[in-house]
């Protein structure tokens, strides 16, 4: 927003692009989980576009991601987080979208700030970004320009190099400080908890799911289930998920054609996905699990529609799984 | 007058609803309406706020059981 804000005062129109890889935090879990419903879903880019009076392009790039999540030259951060690859795919999609012919936009500007992240903004990495992504001096970092080398866009005198900054570091405070000179009282969240990869948790269930299906490969749905519900492997040949409220029971509910499911009849509780190829026996195990999760926890007997995909069930009788039988390491 | 374009994203969640409705109109003529159809609560705000920034008009918007139909006219500046 900034970023944007500091070349725009200078008379340089500007649009945003924002791209969505699948682990983007924002948005998906708000509206899945009920409890924070309440909350206001605001897609912060819009948010900034709007503040702005900009356009926003969104652009899914669930599918070209997968290559930088899996193969990262630059390797992962503390998580999964390949931050540094990251960016240079987006300054490179970047590039592909706004050089286009039907676009037509000069420079890419980004709101990097030397020293602001450990991994993928500090000074050595700057130019890294800028070559390997190919935009090279077509990229301008308003916010800590003067701490750079002059970009195409300052020698051209299409952005006044006096008028940029150069903030450093961790301290946002001149970085508020600005925004309230532009008269924002508002901003996004600082980066850093936007992306699902940098969550150890999440991360955690990511490798989990590959380590059980023996390959890296994922689509969409996979990745999506990993936000929600509570995730036990009881058995390395499947994995239960757990709603743990009405949000994430009704998101779940969507899945039931694809996974073999339990749904508790007798009393309150949550729907379970199961992920893998079970036997009846294990499906009985399940049951005992998921029923400790429902109203029917203390109850002698709970009793469940297990639910095929192809729609027939069948109803089955357990008893709860006492807490304590219920392995921590189980959970994912 | 041609029927309107229809969408329907139930089932997607924000933000794909808003880039297969930016992809949709990519394909229609200034003036032409899309209706979208879509369940997650967050297009309430995320559609008319996409809507708002590149000038379409939310001609109408309705909730019936927790879907949400939007009535978009496509801006001159699409």
């Amino acid at each position: 927003m900034l970023a944007a804000k500091v070349v725009m005062q200078q008379g340089v129109h500007v649009e945003g692009v924002n791209f969505f890889t699948g682990f983007c935090v924002e948005g998906h879990t708000h509206a899945i989980r009920k409890k924070k419903q309440h909350k206001i879903k605001r897609n912060n880019a819009l948010w900034v576009a709007e503040q702005l009076g900009i356009k926003l392009h969104i652009v899914d790039v669930i599918d070209e991601y997968k290559d930088v999540l899996l193969n990262p030259k630059h390797g992962y951060g503390q998580n999964l987080n390949p931050c540094l690859d990251c960016k240079i795919f987006m300054v490179k999609k970047a590039q592909a979208w706004s050089f286009m012919e039907e676009h037509g936009f000069d420079f890419i500007i980004t709101g990097e700030v030397i020293g602001q992240r450990p991994k993928s903004q500090r000074k050595e990495t700057m130019p890294i970004i800028a070559r390997e992504s190919g935009v090279d001096d077509r990229l301008l970092r308003p916010l800590c320009a003067k701490h750079l080398p002059e970009t195409l866009p300052e020698r051209e005198g299409w952005v006044d190099r006096d008028k940029l900054y150069a903030f450093h570091g961790r301290n946002r405070k001149p970085q508020i400080a600005l925004a309230r000179e532009f008269g924002f009282s508002d901003w996004a969240q600082p980066a850093g908890g936007c992306c699902f990869l940098t969550d150890a948790q999440y991360s955690a269930k990511l490798v989990d799911l590959w380590n059980a299906r023996g390959s890296r490969e994922y689509e969409l749905d996979d990745i999506m289930l990993l936000k929600v519900g509570r995730h036990l492997r009881p058995s390395p040949n499947y994995k239960l998920i757990i709603g743990r409220e009405e949000g994430e029971n009704k998101y779940l509910q969507g899945y039931i054609k694809t996974f073999l499911s339990l749904i508790p009849t007798s009393h309150h509780g949550p729907l379970c996905l199961i992920d893998g190829q079970v036997s009846q026996a294990d499906v009985e195990f399940a049951a005992t699990i998921v029923a400790r999760f429902s109203q029917g926890r203390e109850a002698s007997r709970v009793t469940f529609d297990v639910r095929f995909p192809d729609g027939t069930t069948q109803a089955i009788t357990v008893a709860p799984m006492n807490e304590d039988n219920i392995a921590r390491d189980w959970y994912v | 007058m041609s029927e309107p374009a229809k969408l329907d994203v139930t089932g997607l969640l924000c933000p794909l609803p808003v880039i297969r409705t930016q992809d949709a109109i990519k394909h229609l003529a200034p003036g032409q309406h899309l209706h979208v159809i879509a369940s997650d609560p967050g297009t309430l705000h995320d559609i008319p706020a996409w809507c708002r920034v590149h000038g379409h008009q939310i001609r109408k918007t309705t909730t019936d059981d927790e879907i949400y139909t939007f009535v978009i006219c496509v801006g001159e500046d699409r």
